[in-house]
């Protein structure tokens, strides 16, 4: 039912099923993060190919947030690189890696509560736009051609997620669910190489995990790396094209979902003795 | 038909209000009052970018309001300036002092922000004291002569109401001009949620940095406007106080908004003129009403009128009801 109407509004997707795998837009080498005695991630070593859809599970406190942010530049790893579109990141500020091409949502969604849906699309594109002190006092043409296409790409965006209704609504009055849907349009309007999602389907109901996969397609086939963190495995499954476990910040397997569903390491660590995996 | 036509009435009645203001009132005593409030609702939409927009505490308006003003005196009374060059450099003085300690300051987190900025308005005042062969020290600057536009005079007390409504309305303007722009979404970005700004790409430190810089720069502007209609300057005026008075106008008036800090700027000075047949009860009024309104009213008062105010939906309501 629910893709019916998916597709109703998006026209039939066209799923990308070439094998080959393209060059690394991501690397992390032997990264570490040590927060005083406690090593949150430990010798890791990832890479995330161009154009595919890479999923990091693992049990809670497995370290993912953390490696997340530190691609993000959150946080600068103890030892290790970073290396994105070829160049080292690990260090660089978070706004900096930001305009590099890397987006990201919050596990925690983090949005502008007072600003509305529209605005908070709209500061996707702050590295975009270009509005300086004196275009924006004297109200220059040119300001008034930047502000109005920053407003209608941010309305193609907010349809594209089902919600151009809600664009001059505040944030915080919007559902869990809109909001979250809000962040990776925010995510989407930098126009980003790659996009990171932290638990995008947390908290969401059938029917809006149903619409939230499509959505993770088609930014998919846009060309935009995806690397995300999921707990709900029946998402992964049917997204990832590569799958990364960890586990007490360790990496402890690396392939496709076909192994990693019959890794026997995976399956004791990640999901008890039973390999409930198999009943997908 | 017969709504739109009321409001266009009301704009029109408060426009002629605003105009004839000056005539209306009794003596210079008065004017000089309006005056005033008119020039600290300037320093407050200074003050509204850093703490409105951005969201973050300074106490150290009217110290970049006392360097206006006393950049712009002595350029005038000691180098021989005239108004009209030293008025931008006393924004440009008071904004540079917005970056100098804008750098260090805004690294701390608010309430540690909030502290420096007590510091530096406490600071610049004791330089104004001290520093006696620049700043003429505690007796002030005197004699500061009135603006000139022209060979026009503005040395009347009506004719400096005209003068700085002007002014006031193109603080506002450009209020208005940076809300609705990139500029102010980064700004306010910034006050909700600095991690999520920071990876959409708006930089932290420029952006902070730039919101002091521009708070400082209209409380420098306010301060050449203060000198050279009030013809003396002395450091008492720009003390610690004074900050706090600012703060609170921002804040009552309505923080984050175009028209707020105005309201909360005219209502806080003429509420002791006002008040005044209280005798020496009125501060205690003024303080009682400016605790209710922060419990009744916390996002100000300006947000009264806001659609979804107490009055704005009063109205709202009244327009529905009358087109039925």
């Amino acid at each position: 039912m629910a893709e019916e109407t998916y597709a109703a509004r998006h026209g039939s997707v066209q799923v990308n099923s070439d094998g080959g795998d393209g060059p690394p837009l991501l690397q992390l080498d032997n990264v570490s993060m040590i927060f005083g005695g406690l090593r949150a991630v430990d010798r890791l070593t990832l890479e995330v190919c161009t154009g595919k859809i890479h999923a990091l599970i693992g049990p809670n406190g497995a370290g993912k947030t953390t490696v997340l942010n530190i691609i993000s530049g959150f946080y600068k790893p103890t030892e290790g690189l970073v290396r994105f579109n070829g160049q080292t990141i690990q260090g660089f500020d978070s706004a900096k890696i930001a305009g590099m091409g890397m987006a990201r949502t919050f596990q925690n969604v983090r949005l502008f509560k007072e600003l509305t849906a529209l605005e908070n699309v709209q500061i996707g594109m702050h590295r975009i736009i270009k509005e300086g002190l004196a275009e924006t006092v004297f109200r220059t043409p040119a300001f008034r051609r930047a502000e109005l296409r920053s407003a209608e790409k941010a309305k193609e965006l907010l349809a594209e997620i089902g919600l151009q209704d809600k664009a001059t609504v505040k944030a915080r009055n919007l559902s869990y669910g809109q909001q979250k849907l809000i962040e990776i349009a925010r995510a989407l309007a930098q126009d980003p190489k790659q996009i990171l999602l932290d638990e995008p389907a947390a908290g969401l109901n059938e029917t809006e995990t149903t619409d939230l996969v499509h959505l993770v397609r088609i930014v998919r086939d846009r060309g935009i790396t995806i690397l995300l963190i999921e707990h709900n495995m029946n998402f992964v499954m049917s997204l990832a094209d590569r799958i990364t476990v960890l586990n007490f910040g360790r990496k402890i397997a690396d392939g496709a979902p076909g192994e990693i569903v019959s890794n026997e390491e995976v399956i004791q660590a990640y999901l008890g003795r039973r390999p409930s995996l198999r009943s997908t | 038909m017969k709504n739109r036509l009321l409001q266009k009435l009301a704009w029109a009645l408060l426009l002629g209000v605003l105009l004839v203001l000056p005539h209306l009132l009794p003596n210079n005593y008065y004017r000089g009052v309006v005056n005033l409030s008119l020039i600290y609702a300037i320093v407050a939409m200074g003050l509204n970018f850093i703490y409105g927009y951005t969201g973050y505490i300074s106490f150290a308006q009217a110290g970049f309001f006392g360097v206006g003003a006393y950049t712009s005196a002595l350029l005038v009374v000691d180098a021989h300036w005239g108004f009209w060059s030293a008025l931008p450099i006393a924004g440009l003085a008071a904004a540079a002092c917005g970056v100098a300690i804008g750098i260090p300051a805004l690294k701390l987190s608010s309430h540690y922000l909030a502290m420096a900025t007590i510091g530096f308005g406490i600071i610049i005042q004791m330089v104004m004291q001290n520093w006696e062969r620049l700043t003429h020290g505690a007796s002030g600057v005197h004699d500061i002569p009135s603006i000139t536009i022209g060979t026009y005079n503005v040395d009347s007390a009506v004719g400096q109401y005209y003068f700085l409504l002007g002014f006031l309305a193109l603080a506002m303007f450009v209020t208005w001009a940076i809300d609705n722009s990139k500029l102010g979404r980064s700004f306010k970005a910034v006050r909700e949620d600095e991690i999520a700004a920071s990876s959409a790409g708006i930089d932290l430190t420029f952006t902070k940095v730039f919101s002091f810089a521009l708070s400082a720069f209209f409380g420098g502007v306010g301060g050449s406007l203060y000198a050279h209609t009030s013809s003396y300057i002395s450091p008492d005026t720009f003390s610690f106080d004074q900050s706090i008075v600012l703060f609170t106008m921002v804040l009552v008036g309505g923080a984050g908004t175009v028209c707020g800090p105005v309201i909360g700027a005219i209502g806080l000075t003429l509420a002791p003129e006002l008040l005044r047949f209280l005798k020496e009860y009125y501060m205690a009024l003024v303080g009682v009403g400016i605790v209710l309104i922060m419990i009744y009213m916390p996002q100000g008062v300006v947000h009264l009128f806001s659609q979804d105010g107490r009055v704005g939906r009063w109205l709202q309501s009244v327009k529905q009801r009358s087109t039925r």
